[in-house]
């Protein structure tokens, strides 16, 4: 351990939640790892950050995956001038054996700081500060043993998904083998940034969307059914007999006034035309209702953070998608190649799908990408009098033909 | 052996990294109960069961955390475990007379068990000072004060609802904390100080005009540089992204923005993003004292006056933004009407509203 004192980061390691700081001093035998720890002592002191840009950095035959990062005074913190992130993709769903665990930590052992982050923001395995020269021996390593990068910069970033069927009564399809299948298909989109800015994906089995898709993914892939909710007589029955208001708490609060409950006969129904599977019923009674059975799932479009011009949340473009695992989702796979075509012909630098439909309009995606407007794509249809023609819409009148 | 330089293997097949139980049920699972908080219970239609137990963690984990991971899941999981996308570690038990003493090692090993249902769930955060060049204030510290405060929480599932909070330590908003019950985030109020030889010499220049949200960035032809307008600078950080020589970083007057009421489920209302609480608390290390009470204060206002299974922002839509401001004792200040592009649609067109004292 250094001498170095670290009153700062030491007020840290008190309280209940498990403390960052004891994590950094556990791998202090690392002289990187130890001069982080004093590098992040000095940013307590002068309460700002002492890391420069990326540089370009990487391994061969992938533009992305590693993120470059450099002190801003290298000469008093030689140790961690170089300390680069790697972003290894996490199994769908971040499943993980104890041997796939400790071999991660091996490698990260003999390559890097010993820190991680389990998982970063997007969901990679995210190796925490490295020198250049062992990105490559690294990344190696990490091949070599069935690892391999995610996305960074101008790319797919890593797609993610929720814990879907492996561990969900609610999950309308198999959100790890999509996740899993759309990885593998688009490796090179993943690995090789050559779009106008980031592009995610992230898959929700249902509409409880536990990876938050709606808010930061640019393409959102959310479970749903077409039939109806699924009622297990009985078990209403327990619920109402184990004092359950069920009333208050389920049928109150459902958003269309879709559902009933008798008291008397303790009988719960579903106006399933006019449900909008919005899974809170489901949510508060598990034992007695369940997704339907005729599932797939809503494609949404343009959620992202604030960055440049407001944060938006994804909205509706194909309502129900059967997403059909036999043909490899080809359905789903069709509609993002045109997607990102239309994209990445359009779009000014760092501009996401989001902001490139709203500077273009949302007819001419729907257009472009060969979709047909629905009512439920809008809260509401539009309340000013703007709108354009196309011109095979409109009565043509040939030169001179004037009456 | 592979061969090296192999490339574009994808990630680990999730099947390999199933316990025997999951794959067993896979897309069987019948029903879920929360029998205590960090505690769920799965049944099968097959009639198996399987405990998950959730430990929090600080996300920053050393290897060697991630070997006693290891342990514990082989030693109670068949050697099986998962994250979840807050942070947390789940231990996947398939005989129930482990779940007692599971919690009882992740406990002494100081890894609190909690964070499902109507607890407080981890929060979810960004790098900060760790490893971000861009970040106004740190993330794992601001978290980890926090967390210490609200620590009950995470161990006691009798909040009114669901807690999500999360962190992001700049405005790039990593893992886009916009849409939770409650989210605090770093912000600038100055604009960035150019430095013009470098702009001349590392930036492109049209990139960094377009990347500025209000148009207030020109270019300098004289210097071969760019000009801020400062009455169009929002401080969003966004030029510094893309030209290092347009430094915003100023600890003095940087600082934290608290905002409430967001949420991403779709269950009885859609998703929404969460509105500006408190401006701006002071970025004060170790402990950000003034950040801590803050949402402590947030929290048990919402405690107190939320009814049985409302959100952060059900409360609120409730009771009215103006009742909001008055319960919390938070002024309402210039700063929370909105002056950005979609600002219209936030103004109060209706003369139904509640007085406030």
């Amino acid at each position: 351990m250094s001498d170095k004192k670290r009153p700062l980061l030491d007020e840290l390691k008190k309280g209940p939640w498990p403390s960052f700081v004891k994590e950094m001093e556990k791998q202090a035998g690392n002289k990187m790892t130890e001069e982080a720890i004093d590098l992040l002592e000095r940013s307590y002191e002068d309460k700002m950050c002492h890391w420069k840009h990326g540089g370009i950095v990487g391994v061969r035959g992938y533009g992305g995956g590693v993120i470059g990062r450099y002190c801003d005074i290298p000469e008093e913190f030689p140790n961690v001038q170089e300390f680069h992130t790697m972003r290894v993709n996490q199994p769908s769903g971040w499943f993980y054996t104890s041997d796939a665990l400790r071999n991660l930590a091996d490698i990260w052992e003999k390559h890097g700081s010993g820190l991680t982050n389990m998982h970063g923001a997007t969901g990679d395995a995210v190796l925490l500060g490295t020198t250049t020269d062992h990105l490559q021996p690294c990344f190696d390593e990490l091949a070599e043993n069935g690892w391999d990068l995610g996305g960074s910069g101008s790319d797919l970033r890593t797609p993610s998904c929720c814990v879907g069927p492996a561990r969900c009564n609610n999950a309308c399809f198999d959100t790890l083998h999509l996740c899993h299948n759309l990885t593998n298909e688009y490796q090179d989109e993943l690995h090789r940034p050559m779009w106008p800015y980031k592009f995610k994906i992230k898959i929700s089995g249902c509409a409880n969307d536990c990876v938050s898709s709606i808010a930061r993914a640019d393409l959102s892939i959310i479970g749903t059914w077409r039939d109806s909710i699924r009622i297990d007589a009985e078990a209403v029955k327990e619920y109402a007999a184990s004092g359950m208001d069920i009333q208050g708490l389920v049928v109150d609060k459902c958003p269309t006034k879709a559902c009933a409950f008798d008291k008397e006969k303790a009988e719960f129904t579903v106006d399933d035309e006019n449900c909008v599977r919005c899974m809170h019923c489901i949510n508060k009674m598990p034992k007695a209702l369940r997704i339907g059975k005729d599932c797939g799932a809503t494609i949404l479009i343009g959620g992202k953070a604030t960055i440049v011009q407001s944060a938006f949340l994804s909205w509706v473009i194909v309502p129900f998608m059967k997403l059909n695992k036999e043909d490899g989702y080809a359905e789903l796979k069709d509609l993002l190649e045109r997607i990102w075509e239309w994209w990445d012909e359009n779009a000014k630098v760092r501009e996401r799908i989001g902001e490139l439909i709203y500077r273009k309009g949302m007819r001419t995606f729907l257009k472009e990408v060969g979709l047909e407007p629905k009512a439920q794509m809008v809260h509401h249809p539009r309340a000013n009098p703007y709108f354009f023609w196309w011109p095979d819409e409109l009565v043509q009148k040939e030169e001179g033909d004037e009456k | 052996m592979v061969a090296k330089g192999r490339t574009d293997i994808g990630p680990p097949h999730y099947e390999e990294m199933l316990p025997q139980i999951i794959k067993d049920n896979y897309g069987k699972w019948k029903y879920f109960e929360r029998i205590k908080p960090g505690v769920l219970k799965h049944v099968s239609e097959t009639g198996d069961e399987l405990y998950t137990v959730r430990a929090g963690s600080p996300r920053l984990l050393s290897i060697t955390s991630l070997r006693e991971f290891a342990d514990i899941a082989d030693k109670y999981c068949n050697g099986h475990l998962r994250f979840t996308s807050r942070h947390n570690v789940e231990f996947l038990v398939d005989d129930p007379e482990k779940v007692e003493p599971l919690i009882a090692e992740l406990e002494e090993r100081g890894w609190p068990v909690g964070g499902t249902g109507n607890c407080l769930n981890n929060i979810i955060h960004t790098q900060g000072w760790i490893h971000c060049h861009s970040a106004a204030t740190d993330a794992s510290g601001p978290v980890k004060a926090v967390m210490d405060e609200l620590f009950d929480y995470f161990k006691t599932d009798d909040l009114p609802a669901k807690l999500k909070i999360s962190m992001a330590c700049c405005l790039n908003m990593c893992g886009a904390v916009h849409c939770s019950d409650i989210a605090f985030v770093g912000i600038h109020r100055t604009i960035p100080k150019i430095d013009d030889e470098g702009v001349a010499k590392n930036c492109e220049i049209p990139n960094v005009i377009a990347a500025c949200p209000t148009g207030a960035i020109r270019p300098n032809p004289k210097a071969k540089s760019v000009s801020v307008n400062e009455e169009k600078c929002m401080y969003c950080g966004n030029c510094y992204t893309v030209c290092p020589s347009m430094k915003i970083i100023d600890p003095e007057n940087d600082g934290l923005a608290i905002f409430v009421g967001g949420k991403v489920s779709n269950a009885r209302s859609g998703p929404s993003f969460s509105r500006l609480a408190i401006p701006w608390v002071p970025n004060n290390p170790p402990r950000w004292d003034e950040l801590v009470s803050a949402i402590k204060n947030l929290v048990e206002i919402w405690v107190k006056n939320a009814k049985k299974g409302e959100r952060y922002g059900e409360w609120i839509e409730r009771i009215g933004w103006e009742k909001f401001f008055e319960i919390a004792e938070l002024p309402f200040t210039d700063k929370h009407i909105d002056d950005f592009i979609f600002s219209v649609p936030t103004f109060r067109t209706t003369t139904n509203f509640k007085y406030t004292k």
